[in-house]
């Protein structure tokens, strides 16, 4: 059993309709499991947290990462993929 | 699981407050390199740098957009020369090659083109620090250092004595390009031996085969902290940056321990530096400012700084499992806006920045002067820094540039990562027959000390 490799992935700009069904659908034509989801607006900017699992032996980081990144594109908004140890190592001990 | 809030507050610092990771260097021993034919040595320390460092590019991109932070400069430093140059005919030769080396790894710079002479020098180290000014002015990306004082030894003025004439040759040998070869020279006392930075990397002799040393920056996240803590005492000011320092050198302590493990090299060290650049917002001389100065340089200064020094290094260690190289903050002037306003307005004088160098990290960095600075002076500019360091038991280091043809108030733009220079003032009086004198200033009292 692989080790969980897990990314958050980082939605920001304007809103609009269907961000989280695409994201979603690349997410699972990648094979990553989505964890947890959390999402705000404020006046109108449009921020989505979401952590996946991306240990599955057909997930690759890049792919799934350069696939977002054009998604971001085409909605006009800013979607990073990162590993999550930068975030976790940076906050906890 | 970390917060919303706290992912933010990640992104924001490395796209608003250019968070990143400064440096990735491999540090490589070229002892077993060593040969009394110049060819062989060459090839020797060529294919040697190849082999080890022939992924470090690619595994540092990787880990840069796998993490989503910028990690800006990919480099090696090697055995300082001196150590196998013994035995060669043309140390040129040996600059050529590694030369070579940082081009083929695709590394933007590979220090260690370097003699360690606070006592004495070797023929070797003679040999080597005299073809300084054409090494470093054939090649591209090779630096060099010399070390020329330590608390133990004291200061070897005749080494001394020549890095003025070695630093004015050099920036004649690259007066085409307004003297840059004088910025791939330090000169130090009490160097270290696992520095990251350049110009002043060299793998030491104490260090092993082979190592991953990690630099980290950040001066415009501290900046961007304390901007939240305006008009609060000092030790809101000290708690602050700590914090920040935490945060940023658990990135670097991350970022080295992906690449030892993805390289296959140990892990050696992160330094805990503040390195600013010439980008907007990623400036020393603006946190100082920030803590209550109108600009840096003014009364106050020095003070700003030991609190930011000492702060960063408390925040900072336990967020490695090991700490080293210069590890504290940088105030090279032209590679830091705040700086090369504050000279331009004339509050930031050579005196000041040699104040400024007691109570950080490293030393009168890249600094230009008058062309026709004599190289006395330079040698002279060299010693009172050293003296610092041995008094003080700290690392220093010079890195002048007398521009050729450039005067008092010219402002010269070497671009990159090495910004504007504006010439700074020297004093006009003569040290000449003081830098005549050579020998050794003995090595201080480490006890009764007030």
């Amino acid at each position: 059993m692989n080790e969980m490799k897990k990314v958050v992935i980082s939605v920001l700009g304007l809103d609009r309709k269907g961000i989280i069904a695409k994201v979603s659908n690349v997410l699972y034509n990648n094979e990553a499991n989505i964890l947890d989801i959390s999402q705000t607006i404020v006046s109108g900017y449009f921020t989505m947290i979401l952590v996946a699992d991306i240990s599955a032996p057909g997930c690759s980081f890049d792919a799934l990462s350069r696939e977002l990144s054009d998604l971001g594109q085409e909605l006009g908004v800013q979607i990073r993929t990162q590993l999550s140890e930068i975030f976790e190592s940076m906050y906890r001990i | 699981m970390v917060t919303t809030s706290e992912i933010l507050s990640t992104l924001r610092m490395i796209d608003k407050q250019k968070l990143d990771v400064r440096t990735i260097t491999m540090g490589i021993s070229l002892i077993g390199c060593v040969s009394d034919d110049d060819e062989r040595l060459c090839k020797k320390v060529y294919d040697k740098i190849c082999t080890l460092a022939g992924d470090l590019v690619s595994v540092g991109e990787a880990i840069e957009r796998e993490f989503g932070v910028p990690i800006v400069n990919k480099r090696i430093s090697v055995t300082p020369a001196a150590l196998i140059s013994g035995g060669m005919k043309e140390p040129v030769k040996l600059a050529k090659a590694l030369d070579s080396a940082a081009m083929q790894t695709g590394v933007n710079f590979i220090g260690g083109y370097s003699a360690l002479v606070h006592k004495a020098m070797t023929q070797a180290d003679e040999k080597l620090i005299s073809s300084m000014p054409e090494a470093l002015s054939v090649t591209e990306r090779l630096c060099g250092s010399v070390n020329v004082g330590s608390t133990r030894a004291g200061i070897n003025m005749d080494a001394v004595a020549l890095m003025g004439r070695v630093v004015k040759q050099l920036a004649e040998n690259t007066k085409e390009q307004k003297g840059f070869g004088c910025a791939k020279l330090v000169i130090f006392a009490n160097a270290v031996e696992d520095n990251p930075f350049m110009a002043g990397a060299f793998h030491g002799p104490g260090e092993g085969d082979c190592a991953i040393n990690v630099g980290v920056s950040g001066p415009g996240v501290v900046k961007s902290a304390l901007e939240g803590v305006k008009g609060k005492r000092f030790d809101e000011v000290a708690e602050t940056i700590k914090k920040t320092a935490f945060s940023i050198t658990r990135v670097g302590q991350l970022v080295a321990r992906e690449a030892s493990r993805r390289l296959n090299v140990p892990f050696g060290i992160v330094d805990l530096s503040l390195a600013p650049t010439p980008a907007v917002g990623d400036s020393v001389a603006q946190i100082l400012e920030e803590m209550g100065l109108e600009v840096c340089g003014t009364h106050g200064t020095t003070a700003a700084l030991a609190l930011l020094n000492d702060a960063v290094k408390k925040g900072g260690v336990m967020a490695s499992s090991h700490v080293g190289g210069l590890s504290g903050a940088f105030i090279p002037v032209s590679e830091d806006t705040g700086m090369i306003r504050a000279a331009e307005r004339g509050a930031l004088c050579l005196d000041k920045l040699e104040a400024m160098t007691c109570v950080c990290s490293v030393g009168l960095d890249m600094i230009a002067v008058p062309g026709d600075t004599p190289a006395e002076t330079i040698s002279a500019i060299i010693a009172d820094e050293a003296a610092i360091g041995m008094v003080n038991n700290k690392t220093v280091a010079v890195r002048l540039i007398p521009i050729p043809g450039a005067k008092l108030g010219d402002s010269v733009e070497f671009g990159g990562l090495f910004g504007k220079a504006p010439v700074m003032a020297v004093h006009p009086f003569s040290s000449e027959k003081f830098i005549a004198r050579g020998g050794r200033i003995p090595a201080p009292l480490q006890s009764l000390r007030n």
